[in-house]
């Protein structure tokens, strides 16, 4: 088929570039999992001690919607219930930001038609960008079957285990080749892939904790709970067979896509804007609100509906202790419903507060990709100075988050509120979500800084969001040292539904993102542009 | 005569690299200044200093009395600059372009932008992602020439222009330097260069190696003869200043050093001429023969 000439230096090329990139990513996907199933051997090494351990788990409607169902008590079980969703959220991301990353982002930097010209076939980058992404997938499945297998789990929960993430990585490699397909920027093409991810996971949060069993199984994500790996019943392989269904569905579609439009054109053509600039349109800002509107209206509408699932979710835990009072009983010592409930939204808005700061972390470091991208300079050579310009996008890192923040607990209160018939919780969540906003603009300082004074340094910040999340989420069960867990600004911030809150560390989170912001813009002053 | 561009010794370098080694150039009010070098000399990178976005690691530079560092934000409002890779944003029309970055150096004047979009015919609607080259760089040419600023900065800007755009662009440089318009133009294309600049500069290596206005240039080399003659061409090769002498029965083709021209000339009078073709060392002769003497001494 000569439209997939090249198609294996072209993979070969992908590689070269991703080889930090792609390395890194099987790295955290594998040691994350296996290091956390041997904490859960030293934390709880008897049978007996998993057993209570899953007792409270599955009676606790809050853990079933945040992580999914538990099956079993075996390391390996309790593993795949700790890790499963989170890790197939990150899979899921890796996969649709490699894939855009080598279809749609080649094409807009206009790479893709130097290398068109050359003997490649049309449909060899898709192939060779779907193939890396597909192939990156199986390789962590099987390390992470062998790092299973090393520490002595059971063989048939170490492979459904690993070939269930290496599922999620083609299914949602696929789903980025269509959406690669559909529009005429990259941004906006991963927009819709990594919203799908978002779908996936919201799908199965209202599958395993909203009495909505049936929806878990329209997500890839739900799928990689419905396999079961490690289950003390077995596993069921058949699921596997629902991802390559959609892999072999969305693949074909994509390709079909792929055929009928031209090289850098989307679905819909291009329309003429006008000739002029509106009178309003004269400011570092104003170009700024051109640029970032799209992107915070997207992740804003991303977070409501977050926020909507939490809040409806946050009741249906309710519901569950009422129908059975003897649950309520027991729960009633640990802070009783209201405690269960205040416990869940704190968390589901620690986890909302990281979603805000990969937008803040994007947004601020749209400095450097316009920087890179040469559209600084034009506005730098006018009498624009450079501070001002930088700020025109911070704000909207600074800003844009707590508005999403802010939205996404509203929403979350407000649909637990209108469904418990109690609207003073909706003040009560909404607190919780906001609390979030000094730890999330820590994040954002932290990319600012690096813009100004380490400006080749900038993908660091996603080092950091992801050491945050996995401190936040598993830190206490790797067992990491205080210190380490204190690095995170998520660790210090006050849980405001079920204490008095300390103000002090929320000053201290401020005063450390203001040095943080105010050191990458005296780094900016002061270097060169480019 | 007012200098408005004034660098001495100027040093600059990425990591290992040297971009400039001392580079030195002088600009005066109202000059359109030819800056020469092939890729990789430092044009860019010195432009870079005088716009303020790259700091100079040694030297001097002035620009329009002030420094370009410091005081770059009030400079930026006297000056407009052209580059030679012109990126847009993709969903930005041209015109919202052209108004927005004449309004954010201070202002820019609608007549000329309205002239300057017929005489370029470009279409103001059309997104930046779907410009050819051509045409993102007359978004750049038009919002730079509609300002009126004192100082113009091109880097290459007619790359990508079909000779009849660049035919309306010489004329439009033109136009300014009648209103006293000072231009630094960077170039390759050197009759662009030969046909508007009063002075130029070469650079190689991050040096200035020549600097003078055109006929200045042409003083310092040489003139290529070709002629017919009535007797034997003898003795010509011989003669002081002649270079890459050939002849071929009575037709004789050799190059000449300015300074000797006149002897030369009545050596071939002596000898009966019966057609004589001369011309002046073109930019291109200049150029290369800087470029192929420094290759062979380095």
């Amino acid at each position: 088929m000569n439209t997939l000439v090249g198609t294996s230096r072209l993979i070969r090329f992908i590689l070269r570039r991703e080889r930090v990139r792609l390395s890194i990513w099987l790295l955290v996907l594998t040691l994350v999992p296996v290091q956390t199933a041997n904490a859960f051997k030293a934390l709880y090494p008897s049978e007996g001690s998993r057993e209570q351990l899953v007792n409270t788990v599955a009676t606790n409607p809050a853990f079933a919607a945040l992580l999914g169902p538990i099956f079993g008590s075996s390391i390996g079980a309790v593993t795949a219930w700790r890790v499963g969703v989170i890790g197939s959220v990150l899979v899921g991301l890796m996969a649709v930001l490699t894939v855009i990353r080598h279809t749609r982002e080649e094409e807009e930097t206009g790479r893709r038609e130097l290398l068109g010209a050359t003997v490649v076939g049309r449909h060899a980058p898709l192939t060779a960008a779907l193939m890396v992404t597909a192939g990156a997938g199986l390789v962590l499945g099987l390390l992470l079957a062998a790092g299973f297998l090393g520490i002595g789990l059971e063989t048939g929960g170490a492979l459904a285990f690993g070939l269930g993430f290496s599922a999620i990585a083609l299914a949602f490699a696929m789903v980025a080749g269509v959406a690669a397909q559909l529009t005429g920027g990259a941004g906006a093409a991963r927009g819709i892939a990594v919203a799908a991810v978002g779908a996936a996971f919201v799908l199965r949060m209202f599958g395993d904790g909203g009495g909505v069993p049936w929806a878990s199984w329209l997500s890839p994500i739900g799928w990689f709970t419905q396999l079961r790996p490690f289950a003390a019943t077995g596993e069921r392989w058949w699921v596997l067979s629902l991802s390559l269904g959609l892999a072999v569905a969305l693949g074909t579609l994509g390709y079909v896509l792929s055929a009928r439009r031209d090289v850098g054109a989307g679905a819909l053509p291009p329309r003429p804007g006008p000739a002029q600039a509106a009178p309003s349109f004269r400011s570092p800002l104003g170009l700024a609100w051109r640029l970032q509107k799209g992107s915070l209206v997207g992740w804003s509408l991303g977070l409501a509906v977050l926020g909507a699932v939490y809040g409806s979710v946050g009741d249906s835990i309710g519901d569950l202790l009422t129908d059975n009072p003897q649950l309520a009983e027991i729960f009633e010592l640990l802070g009783g419903q209201q405690g269960i409930t205040d416990a869940f939204f704190s968390t589901a808005m620690g986890i909302l507060a990281v979603i805000a700061s990969a937008y803040a972390i994007r947004t601020a470091l749209r400095l450097r990709v316009e920087e890179e991208g040469l559209l600084a300079e034009p506005l730098l050579v006018t009498a624009v100075p450079r501070l001002q310009w930088a700020r025109s996008h911070l704000y909207f890192a600074l800003f844009g988050s707590v508005l999403m923040l802010g939205l996404a607990g509203l929403v979350a209160g407000a649909t637990y509120g209108a469904i418990a018939g109690d609207t003073g919780q909706m003040w009560r969540v909404l607190g919780a979500a906001l609390i979030q906003v000094p730890a999330v603009w820590v994040v954002a300082g932290v990319a600012t800084a690096l813009f100004g004074l380490a400006p080749r340094l900038t993908a660091l910040s996603w080092g950091v969001l992801v050491a945050c999340l996995v401190f936040g989420q598993l830190g206490e069960i790797l067992q990491f040292p205080r210190w380490l867990l204190n690095l995170s600004p998520f660790t210090h911030v006050p849980n405001l539904l079920a204490a008095d809150v300390n103000a002090v560390p929320l000053i201290w989170l401020l005063v450390t993102a203001a040095l943080l912001l105010s050191g990458g813009m005296a780094g900016f002053r002061r270097r060169d542009i480019g | 005569m007012d200098s408005v561009i004034s660098v001495s010794g100027l040093r600059k370098s990425y990591g290992h690299t040297l971009a400039l080694d001392g580079l030195d150039l002088q600009i005066s009010q109202g000059e359109v200044h030819g800056f020469l070098g092939p890729n990789g000399a430092g044009k860019t990178t010195t432009i870079r200093i005088l716009l303020g976005l790259i700091r100079a690691d040694a030297g001097q530079a002035m620009l329009l009395g002030g420094d370009p560092w410091s005081d770059s934000t009030e400079l930026h409002r006297r000056l407009a600059y052209v580059p030679g890779d012109v990126t847009l944003w993709p969903h930005l029309t041209g015109g919202e372009v052209i108004d927005l970055l004449g309004r954010l150096r201070g202002g820019l004047d609608l007549d000329k932008k309205q002239k300057l979009l017929q005489r370029f015919d470009l279409d103001p609607t059309k997104k930046g992602r779907t410009y050819s080259k051509g045409n993102r760089q007359k978004v750049a040419l038009i919002a730079a020439l509609s300002s009126n600023v004192e100082l113009l900065i091109l880097d290459e800007p007619t790359a990508g222009l079909d000779p009849l755009m660049e035919a309306e662009f010489r004329a439009c440089i033109n136009e300014d330097r009648h209103l006293g318009r000072t231009v630094l133009l960077a170039s390759h294309i050197l009759a662009e260069v030969e046909a508007l600049c009063d002075r130029v500069s070469i650079v190689r290596a991050g040096k200035t190696v020549e600097s003078g206005t055109l006929a200045d240039l042409r003083h310092l080399t040489r003139t290529t003869i070709s002629a017919e003659l009535a007797s034997p061409p003898t003795g010509i090769g011989e003669l002081a200043g002649v270079h890459g002498f050939q002849s071929e029965d009575s037709r004789v083709d050799f190059e000449v050093d300015s300074d000797r021209l006149g002897e030369v000339l009545s050596h071939l009078a002596r000898l009966g001429v019966r057609s004589l073709i001369s011309h002046p060392p073109t930019l291109e002769e200049l150029f290369m023969r800087h470029y192929r003497d420094a290759d062979a001494s380095t």
